[in-house]
């Protein structure tokens, strides 16, 4: 089964690099009240910038959930992103969708930035893979997919 | 667990179920007739049927028939709607995000 990636863009008045770097080093400040998944608000959304590094939020406690990992680090054109919340709003090293940007110049001034996200299937195959995985204890795993269908 | 809370869902109030939830996931991991399910798990068939049959009205499953077996798997539908769930975040998230630049694409020093 494959599912349709999502893909959405905007025009921001920023150049490339500005923009990249309001996207992905300042996050905390535009991504949306209460769509986090730890149990408190987030105090800040963290991408470390390298391939390999984490992108996680951390609330005012300092307690750290992670979403995923940075996979490509292409300033000022691109990052991709592994998205790895799982169906229960959980963090998953076993699942990765991938979330791509592209950060494209205009002609007149300013950035088309693109957004991808891409792999969903995988949460379906994720939620059997578990299963698999688990092999007969019935788990409380795939409540996970559940929460997130459920949506 | 902040998203789900404003779209309550049929799918969710049917796997609050610990029965209905291994009823899923076994059919997550291979679609399978009633009494396959009913062989893995403490309960009837019966009681398999209607928990099947909630699962059902909820979305989350479908039946075909091949020839007198009834067969139950997943419904891909349900990824639609995890989909669908994603689709609105990142619409918002990069609404939020164009409102955030512009207001701020111009200054020299910034703050995490």
């Amino acid at each position: 089964m494959s599912i349709a990636p999502i893909v959405h863009s905007v025009e921001v008045k920023a150049a490339p690099a500005r923009a990249f770097e309001l996207f992905t080093m300042q996050m905390s400040r535009w991504w949306p009240q209460g769509g986090t998944i730890g149990g408190k608000p987030h105090a800040a959304i963290i991408i470390e910038p390298q391939p390999g590094g984490r992108w996680f939020e951390r609330d005012e406690d300092g307690k750290e959930t992670q979403w995923g990992k940075v996979l490509a680090w292409e300033p000022p054109g691109r990052v991709l992103l592994g998205w790895q919340i799982d169906c229960k709003w959980g963090f998953d090293p076993g699942l990765l969708t991938e979330v791509e940007i592209n950060f494209a110049p205009l002609a007149a001034g300013g950035t088309r930035v693109t957004l991808v996200h891409r792999d969903l299937e995988r949460f379906g195959a994720d939620a059997a893979g578990h299963v698999q995985k688990l092999n007969g204890g019935w788990p409380t795993r795939l409540r996970n997919f559940a929460d997130f269908t459920g949506t | 667990m902040t998203y789900h809370k404003s779209s309550a869902s049929k799918s969710l109030a049917a796997l609050g179920d610990p029965t209905r939830r291994a009823i899923f996931e076994r059919l997550a991991a291979s679609p399978a007739a009633v009494g396959e399910i009913a062989r893995g798990l403490p309960v009837s068939r019966p009681a398999v049927s209607q928990h099947l049959r909630v699962l059902k009205a909820a979305g989350l499953v479908r039946e075909t028939a091949s020839g007198t077996r009834h067969i139950y798997r997943l419904d891909p539908r349900g990824i639609g709607a995890m989909r669908a769930w994603l689709d609105r975040h990142w619409r918002s998230a990069l609404d939020g995000f164009r409102e955030f630049a512009d207001d701020h694409h111009d200054e020299e020093e910034d703050s995490r």
